[in-house]
């Protein structure tokens, strides 16, 4: 069997749908940090396959940026964790709910 | 020198003023109350007495300058309002008109200071009450000295708010309060004329300075040019505001009421000096009434009827003040009734003799009171002559004065005012104020009687305090006592002056000539049935007729409140006593109307847009606590919403995208 580009975009959609859903439903902080990584792999595999298959460059350029700049926002991320769980002794995200209106 | 005579007293209320708002009056006690009660009423007492000397010589420097008093001086202190045509200064005029007016005013009003001395000795508030008297003497000086008409309608304000103030001073008591207010309100009926009529007179005359405006109202050629009812519509607007200041009929309602105030502040204002403002001011429009017939007329039967109609009432009145306060009402009918015969000379001459008798009965009053502590119900006085001599010698001069007995000041000035209706060719109008003349005398010999004659009617405890006021009340009335005999020097006529051989005849007419307007000789010799002497005759016996019949009433009747027999009689008795219910006619026509209009429109917005207002405001607060829900907090719903947003812009395009191709 051979691997179209289709097999590519259906994988990226079920990661993308597996980010979101675990953002939505999970109460760890860490997990939904994960699903995040997740939603935007997803969207740089999509980039990927796109670059190839229009066979330009802008794509790879692309991922490279926002792999970067995952890189520096997984960091201050678990910075935020780690302060929080510091506060609250506990990761669990309804916690956070301070600007409730 | 003239703009000091303005100032002095208002330097004086600021001073009082400013001890007043350091807030001693009233906490001092013992020696240091005392001293700084004296020192402010000496500094009130000496703001006005500056005054008083100084115009009396400004009023001395015109009489050498020229004996008619024919260069008016003047004193322009600013520019206050400059706006196209429209330019009028801070200016003050001192002309023969203004000269008498400023010298009643500050001499009467001194008088009146002094003796406010003693009769507010007991009161609290001595500084307040001497702030609002400088202040009320301030603004009366702009308006008789003031050389435009929105300078007189600043002093026209200003003694309204000072009688405001001192028809209220004692706030504590809601009536007076209510008082103060009353006369602040009607009187403002009566402003609203007045203005209009200064609006009427810039339109027309493109100036609002005397001279200007009166200087083309003698000029026949610019007369002519201008229609007859715009210059009675002027004249009428100006009466209105007389109507209301002067207390005449139907706006005279304010006035008894005003007697709320302290008695000393009736005598100057409710009596002397404010009320006479309306007759000040007709007669400074001397040039524009006399050129409108109707208006003239208008005044005169307004004029009459109230002279006649306020008199009817004080017949009947049991209070020493109201008698006093529809006796003034009367007698500034009787003002007005010469000014709407055109004899506006002889309206000046009875206000200045006016301003010493009333005055002088005012202080009377005043005093009695203070030696009965407080009781002003004639019917529980009698017998004071005895214990207090001073005052009833001196009020029954003044009693004899306003009565018109012959040789006293206000038989002069009534005499000249009657004949000068019977030479008008008004005959009616000199009956009536023939008749009013008789009721003058009789309720003034009630008045009088039931007062001071007879037997004591008082309690023991009241009459056994009963006591003599001290010098600084009584001087005061013994000046104006005199004033009161020698008033009607000013004014003798004629041809009394020629039969004794009285060589200063009709002072009063010849100095005013210059600034009021004066008809020489009779312009109706037609209706001269009778001579002057005869005239004269049918004063002197209407004065007595009141006299003898209040004698013959009251004294016969040892102060005993008379029986009136027959339906009649009771019903006439019974609508006097209730100053033929104008009161309650007001009430039932102006006051409850309004009042229920009132409530009408309070309810509507109360109902209507109180209540939308606040449905409006309650909608909204509830949809957005329904909204403020949505904000949980809670990081996933924020997400699952953006990606439920997202979903519906897709599908969107989707739908639209697949329309397009």
């Amino acid at each position: 069997m051979e691997i179209t580009v289709t097999h590519y975009v259906v994988l990226a959609s079920v990661l993308f749908a597996t980010g979101v859903y675990g953002v939505i439903t999970r109460k760890n902080i860490l997990v939904v940090l994960m699903c995040l990584e997740l939603m935007l792999n997803s969207c740089n595999l999509l980039f990927v396959v796109f670059s190839r298959l229009y066979e330009g460059a802008t794509g790879h350029v692309f991922v490279l940026m926002s792999v970067t700049v995952a890189a520096a926002e997984v960091a201050v991320g678990l910075a935020f964790v780690v302060s929080i769980y510091r506060q609250k002794e506990s990761l669990d995200i309804d916690l956070l709910k301070l600007l409730r209106g | 020198m003239l703009a000091l005579i303005v100032l002095a007293p208002l330097a004086g209320a600021i001073f009082n003023g400013l001890f007043f708002a350091t807030g001693l009056c009233g906490k001092l006690t013992g020696t240091a109350r005392h001293t700084s009660d004296r020192i402010v009423g000496t500094v009130a007492c000496a703001a006005v007495l500056v005054s008083a000397l100084l115009s009396t010589r400004l009023f001395l420097d015109l009489l050498s300058q020229n004996p008619a008093g024919a260069e008016p001086i003047t004193a322009e202190l600013f520019t206050w309002m400059l706006s196209g045509t429209l330019d009028v200064s801070f200016e003050f005029l001192f002309d023969s008109l203004s000269a008498v007016m400023a010298l009643v005013v500050t001499w009467v009003g001194f008088l009146i200071h002094v003796y406010s001395i003693g009769y507010m000795h007991h009161d609290r508030c001595y500084a307040r009450y001497f702030t609002y008297l400088n202040i009320f003497v301030f603004f009366m000086l702009v308006l008789i000295l003031g050389n435009n008409f929105p300078l007189m309608f600043v002093g026209w304000e200003g003694v309204g708010l000072a009688s405001y103030l001192l028809i209220g001073f004692w706030y504590e008591d809601s009536f007076r309060v209510y008082a103060g207010r009353k006369a602040f309100v009607v009187n403002r009926i009566g402003d609203f004329g007045f203005i209009l009529g200064i609006f009427l007179i810039f339109t027309v005359f493109g100036s609002l300075n005397y001279q200007d405006v009166f200087s083309q109202l003698g000029d026949p050629t610019f007369v002519s040019g201008i229609s007859q009812s715009l210059i009675t519509a002027m004249a009428l607007l100006l009466f209105v505001g007389a109507v209301g200041k002067s207390a005449q009929f139907p706006l005279h309602v304010w006035l008894p009421d005003a007697m709320a105030g302290p008695t000393a502040v009736s005598a100057l204002i409710h009596a002397a000096t404010m009320v006479t403002a309306g007759v000040y001011m007709v007669s400074r429009c001397s040039a524009l009434f006399d050129l409108s017939p109707v208006a003239s007329n208008v005044v005169l039967i307004v004029a009459a009827f109230t002279a006649f109609f306020a008199a009817t009432i004080a017949i009947t009145q049991n209070d020493i003040k109201k008698v006093l306060a529809y006796s003034t009402v009367s007698q500034l009918g009787y003002m007005l009734m010469a000014a709407g015969a055109g004899a506006y000379v002889f309206s000046i001459f009875h206000l200045v003799t006016h301003a010493f008798f009333k005055a002088l009965l005012f202080l009377g009053a005043g005093s009695v009171i203070h030696a009965m502590a407080g009781e002003q119900d004639i019917r529980k006085m009698g017998g004071l002559r005895g214990m207090i001599p001073v005052t009833a010698v001196t009020f029954l001069v003044a009693t004899l004065a306003i009565s018109g007995v012959p040789l006293f000041s206000g038989f002069f000035s009534k005499d000249e005012i009657l004949a000068s209706l019977y030479n008008g060719g008004h005959t009616f109008f000199w009956v009536a104020g023939l008749v009013t003349a008789v009721l003058t005398a009789f309720y003034m010999t009630r008045l009088y009687i039931l007062t001071f004659e007879g037997a004591a009617r008082m309690d023991y405890k009241t009459k056994s305090r009963v006591h003599e006021s001290p010098a600084v009340m009584t001087i005061p009335l013994v000046v104006l006592a005199v004033l009161s005999v020698l008033g009607g020097l000013l004014g003798v006529p004629e041809f009394i002056g020629e039969s004794v051989g009285f060589h200063y005849t009709g002072l009063i007419e010849k100095f005013l000539s210059s600034s009021v307007v004066v008809h020489h000789g009779a312009e109706h010799a037609s209706s001269h049935h009778f001579g002057h002497w005869t005239l004269v005759g049918f004063s002197v016996l209407a004065a007595f007729a009141g006299i003898v019949a209040g004698i013959f009433v009251y004294y016969r009747g040892q102060g005993k409140t008379v029986a009136v027999s027959g339906q009649t009689a009771e019903a006439v008795r019974r609508g006097s006593f209730n100053k033929w219910y104008v009161d309650e006619i007001y009430e039932a026509v102006f006051v409850s109307p309004f009042n229920y209009i009132s409530g009408l429109s309070s309810d509507f917005d109360r109902s209507v847009i109180d209540s939308s207002l606040d449905g409006l405001s309650d909608f909204v607060r509830d949809l957005s606590r329904r909204l403020s829900a949505l904000q949980s907090g809670l990081l996933r719903y924020y997400a699952a919403a953006m990606v439920g947003g997202v979903v519906v812009i897709i599908v969107i395009l989707f739908i639209y995208g697949s329309m397009d191709s």
